[in-house]
């Protein structure tokens, strides 16, 4: 790797007061992404701001309806949380399945979402429970939230603090991984909170969506046959060595089928 | 057979050692005053290099030296030796281009060493790479084996005037073709057999050092038994005494044969060595890793079988494209054929065989052996013959290869093998009956209401073992009561340390804490060492320990007579006991009494150490062979194949250690199923980069895809060694694939697919599914 300068950041505020001073710098959360980014001298950031140590950004709480999970909280504790298993299933279910127990360890559920890498598991967990986002700025839907490949609405300087997950009355998270890497080809999170129905896909696309479609037939009818014949449209999806735009499109119908299954079951 | 003998399950000296993290792997040297050697690679696969300026960087901070090309020609470093040799028919001998340890003119593949830079750190030498200039012309890249012989493909070798470095054939063509002509039935079949990346555990690594007083240089590097590799560099590629130069290779994470080569980066690390005054280490990341090792396999092929009214085969046509990389490597040009291809044929009585082999030459990193190395790529190709041929007549796969097992040994192949031993058809029902093969009607059924479609495969195989018909084996009894031996083999996961001790215990009755094995330092190893490769350590090392043992004894008895003042020739000795009429003495009292020259009879000289240089007389390899049976559930949704039962029956000859060949057998079939499901070497065609150079592109096989597999053994003792011994490293990787492929097709049975390329990824899957609904079966 480049060298860089490596800040440890107290507070969020301070964090984002480094973030605004360094000329090119980079927010290191749990660093499953960017270390290896830097190892290969893929990035070249001017500072490194550490928020590892930030205290306010640790913990899942639920208070009403919600299941608050703070951005740095990582996948195995939300796997093995008793709050997030009481409240929504299927998110744990979701943290479970990430990368491999030593990604579990270090990785963040505030820097995954903010990495909006295409292929990883939180993305579809948060368009498909409709989370709001908690940045030091602001509140952003998850509808805005992914805008495209590694894309998302954060600004410069923008840091998540926490994710607000609303409680469903059911979700089934599903994902059909990628043989080498782990990571979804097709993840779909479905939730059905009263007659309100989310269908969040992630891996097939550049960035995670709903499918609204499946969204209308599963709030008439919540079996996974009735979205058996509901097709994605293939020129909307990522096409590359590992899976063709049509195999994907196809997958989303039968992953987000499973996923239905998955919630009912 | 002793309690600690052959044939017992011993666990493994080696173990807790390995598994606590007391092994000593080359990146654990670390030698004073060492500094950091970065090798800069072409990006390209294929361009022409007009210039390389290496002003900015040698100015860089923490930078030492660097070298190209140029400087190791001025020097005299004469290019890596390929020892393949082969003809074709006409005569016409193997084309070998020159390969320079650092690329000359042009690089030829994406990832080909271009400059050596030695620095402070390695991220000194990384940064002063990125200032390195080098004026590349791009060139026209071919990486589609398919497509390297076609007559408009571009050329990686300009003066050869094709890609095709020889063209081999057992015979004229058109003796076949006149057999296939008039044959009852025949069938042919084009196929790929992927390409793998070996990925041993461990990544390249390398140090070494020059000492200017004793004008020694010292190359610690993992190998597969070094003493070949240090030969070559000092007497073909250095020019300067073999003495001058040591290697030493430490514990050594995974071989697989890839492990065994005279490497570009390895010259380089001697040659520099000599150069600098400090001591140099280089330590690959994985993706240099993939592409600085060789890789296996990578063959096109076209096969076809002929027979009669009966379903005997008749004959067998064979063409395969080898795509051997932009390089010779050692023998990729000639595994597809004498190397492992060799028993092509298999299990089976082939009268008339043709197979051509075309080695030819791309813009991709250089094959070579890889577990197997030929063999699981004939097996896979026979068998797949076997199956359509059972297709064809309308019988079951298992009376298809009953027709046609060989059944009386020694049996002479078409190809020159004379295969030993083996009870086919006997391993094929073992293998029926301990699989359930009964029961498979049932579990179809149950797999039907999950909605799973379940099939059965079979996978016979036939290997060819032994490698090169010479090893030496030194075994030493020291003063403190030590046993060592001094192996040419190299144990490298083999669990060598333990087996050889129950050789000793089974031949000396020493005990196994007693015994210390030394192998791996060109100084210290036998002068004939080979090395470990093609399921040859036991069948090689184990007989001349055998018969290192005995020459012990001959020499003990002599000792155990004087010292019991009997005649030696009326000495006995047993259990590590020598007896002389009411005396006795055991072999612990003459070891200590060969170290003492007042106890020897006139004349001798102590102490008890004797080496054996074992020679393998004529065709007598060895020829494991096996069944493999697995049962796959097809996940019609998405094309998902997963292993659900699987049994194997190995007849690898006398099992030294039960425990140990399960481990083997294993690993074999971990590497087979890797092939025939997950490990997807993917070049792209139009720039020949390698795509899937990481983890996260390129699948390796996990624990949690097998379930349980059942190890059996249907063993029939080798007529052709002492120890009656066979290989079984490569066993799983020539059984696993067929049966596997075979499993999965079985469960598609009902959309008529007939085959499907390795891997068996769940969209080429689904696609031949897709396929096979709108009536374009693949």
């Amino acid at each position: 790797m480049y060298n860089f300068e490596y800040r440890r950041a107290q507070s969020v505020a301070e964090a984002a007061k480094l973030i605004k001073e360094a000329d090119d710098g980079k927010i290191l959360a749990g660093g499953m992404t960017l270390i290896p980014t830097l190892k290969q001298r893929l990035a070249q950031p001017s500072d490194l701001i550490d928020i590892g140590k930030i205290a306010e950004l640790k913990g899942i709480s639920v208070s009403g309806k919600t299941l608050t999970i703070k951005a740095m909280t990582r996948h195995f504790d939300v796997h093995s949380s008793p709050e997030v298993k009481k409240a929504i299933p299927a998110l744990a279910v979701l943290a479970g399945g990430i990368g491999d127990p030593s990604v579990r360890h270090r990785g963040t559920i505030g820097g995954s979402t903010a990495n909006a890498d295409p292929a990883a598991d939180y993305p579809a967990g948060i368009v498909g429970l409709g989370a709001t986002i908690e940045t030091n700025k602001r509140k952003i839907a998850a509808d805005d939230f992914f805008t495209g490949l590694f894309e998302t609405a954060l600004e410069p300087g923008e840091l998540i603090i926490a994710v607000h997950f609303p409680i469903p009355d059911k979700a089934g998270y599903l994902k059909f991984a990628h043989l080498a890497s782990g990571y979804a080809t097709c993840g779909v999170m479905v939730s059905k909170t009263g007659n309100q129905v989310r269908v969040g896909v992630t891996g097939a696309g550049p960035n995670a969506f709903r499918v609204p479609e499946m969204e209308a037939a599963l709030a008439k009818t919540f079996t996974p046959d009735a979205i058996a014949n509901i097709k994605y449209p293939a020129d909307e999806l990522l096409s590359d060595m590992h899976a063709s735009a049509e195999y994907r499109a196809h997958l989303v119908t039968v992953i987000a089928k499973r996923a239905v299954a998955a919630a009912l079951a | 057979m002793g309690q600690y003998g052959i044939g017992q399950p011993i666990r493994r000296k080696e173990d807790a050692r390995l598994l606590t993290g007391n092994g000593r792997y080359t990146d654990d040297v670390n030698l004073d005053g060492q500094v950091y050697v970065y090798f800069l690679r072409s990006p390209y696969a294929h361009a022409k290099i007009n210039a390389i300026d290496t002003t900015d960087a040698l100015a860089a901070p923490g930078v030492i030296a660097i070298y190209t090309s140029a400087d190791i020609i001025a020097d005299g470093v004469k290019p890596i030796p390929c020892e393949a040799n082969a003809k074709s028919l006409k005569g016409v001998p193997l084309f070998k281009p020159p390969r320079h340890a650092l690329a000359f003119e042009r690089v030829r593949y994406a990832g080909e060493p271009v400059a050596m830079i030695i620095a402070e750190s390695v991220n000194a030498g990384k940064d002063a790479s990125e200032l390195i200039q080098i004026d590349y012309e791009e060139l026209p890249a071919i990486a589609d084996t398919s497509r390297l012989a076609d007559a408009d493909a571009p050329l990686v070798w300009d003066t050869l005037g094709s890609n095709v470095g020889l063209h081999w054939e057992t015979q004229e063509s058109a003796v076949s073709e006149a057999i296939f002509k008039s044959a009852h039935k025949t069938v042919e079949l084009k196929l790929l057999n992927n390409r793998l990346v070996g990925n041993p555990m461990e990544p390249r690594c390398a140090v070494s050092e020059h000492d200017p007083k004793t004008g020694r240089t010292t190359l610690y590097a993992p190998s597969q038994g070094g003493r070949r590799v240090i030969n070559a560099i000092a007497k073909e590629i250095l020019n300067v005494p073999p003495q001058s130069l040591r290697m030493i290779s430490l514990d050594t994470g995974g071989g697989f044969g890839i492990r065994s080569k005279t490497y570009p980066e390895l010259v380089l690390m001697v040659w520099a060595a000599r150069k600098q005054t400090r001591p140099l280490k280089w330590r690959a990341d994985r993706g240099e890793t993939f592409v600085s090792d060789v890789h296996g396999r990578d063959q096109s092929t076209k096969a076809s079988a002929a027979f009669d009214k009966d379903g005997k085969l008749l004959a067998v046509r064979n063409e395969t494209i080898v795509n051997v990389g932009a390089y010779l490597s050692e023998n990729g040009a000639i595994l597809a054929m004498m190397g492992g291809g060799k028993i092509m044929g298999t299990a089976y009585d082939v009268p008339v065989l043709y197979f051509s082999v075309k080695s030819c030459f791309s813009n991709t990193v250089p094959t070579d052996t890889y577990r197997g190395a030929g063999r699981p790529e004939v097996n896979f190709i026979m068998e797949r013959l076997m199956e359509l041929g059972a297709q064809a007549f309308g019988i079951s796969s298992i009376e298809m290869r009953k027709r046609n097992f060989i059944r009386e040994f020694p049996y002479k192949t078409q190809m020159g093998c004379l295969i030993d031993s083996g009870d086919f058809p006997g391993t094929l029902d073992m293998t029926l009956d301990k699989g359930d093969y009964a029961g498979f009607e049932k579990r179809k059924a149950e797999s039907k209401a999950r909605g799973k479609l379940r099939g059965i495969g079979i996978g016979y195989y036939v290997e060819g073992a032994g490698g090169r018909p010479v090893e030496e084996m030194r075994v030493r009894f020291e003063k403190d009561g030590k046993v060592k031996i001094f192996a040419g083999t190299f144990s490298h996961g083999q669990g060598h340390d333990t087996v050889y001790s129950q050789l000793l215990n089974e031949y000396l009755g020493v005990d196994a804490s007693k015994v210390e094995l030394i192998q791996g330092d060109s100084d210290t190893s036998p002068k004939g060492a080979v090395g470990t490769f093609g399921s040859r350590s036991s069948m090689m090392g184990g007989v001349a320990i055998k018969r290192a043992s005995e020459a012990i004894v001959e020499k003990g008895k002599k000792i155990a007579g004087h010292l019991m003042q009997t005649e030696p020739s009326k000495v006995t000795f047993k259990e590590g006991v020598f007896h002389g009429g009411t005396s006795s003495v055991t072999l612990e009292v003459v070891a200590r009494a060969a170290q003492d020259p007042s106890k020897l009879p006139e004349g001798m000289e102590g102490p008890l150490d004797e080496s054996y240089y074992y020679e393998r007389q004529g065709e007598s390899q060895n020829f494991p062979n096996g069944c493999h049976l697995i049962e796959a559930e097809v996940d019609p949704d998405t094309g998902t194949v997963e292993i659900v039962k699987f049994t194997a029956i190995d007849d690898c000859g006398t099992v030294l250690n039960p425990l140990i060949v399960d481990g083997q057998v294993l690993g074999g079939i971990a590497q087979g199923i890797g092939q025939a499901l997950v490990e997807n070497t993917i070049f792209d065609n139009e720039t020949g980069q390698l795509l899937t150079a990481s983890f996260m592109d390129y699948g390796m096989p996990r624990a949690s895809d097998f379930p349980m597999i059942g190890i059996h053994f249907n063993s029939v003792p080798s007529p052709t060694n002492d120890l009656g011994v066979k290989g079984a490293g490569e066993a799983g990787a020539c059984g696993a694939p067929p049966a596997l492929v075979h499993a999965a097709l079985d469960a598609l049975k009902e959309y008529g697919i007939r085959h499907i390329d390795m891997p068996l990824t769940p969209e080429k899957v689904w696609r031949a599914i897709q396929a096979a609904k709108s009536g374009k079966a693949a």
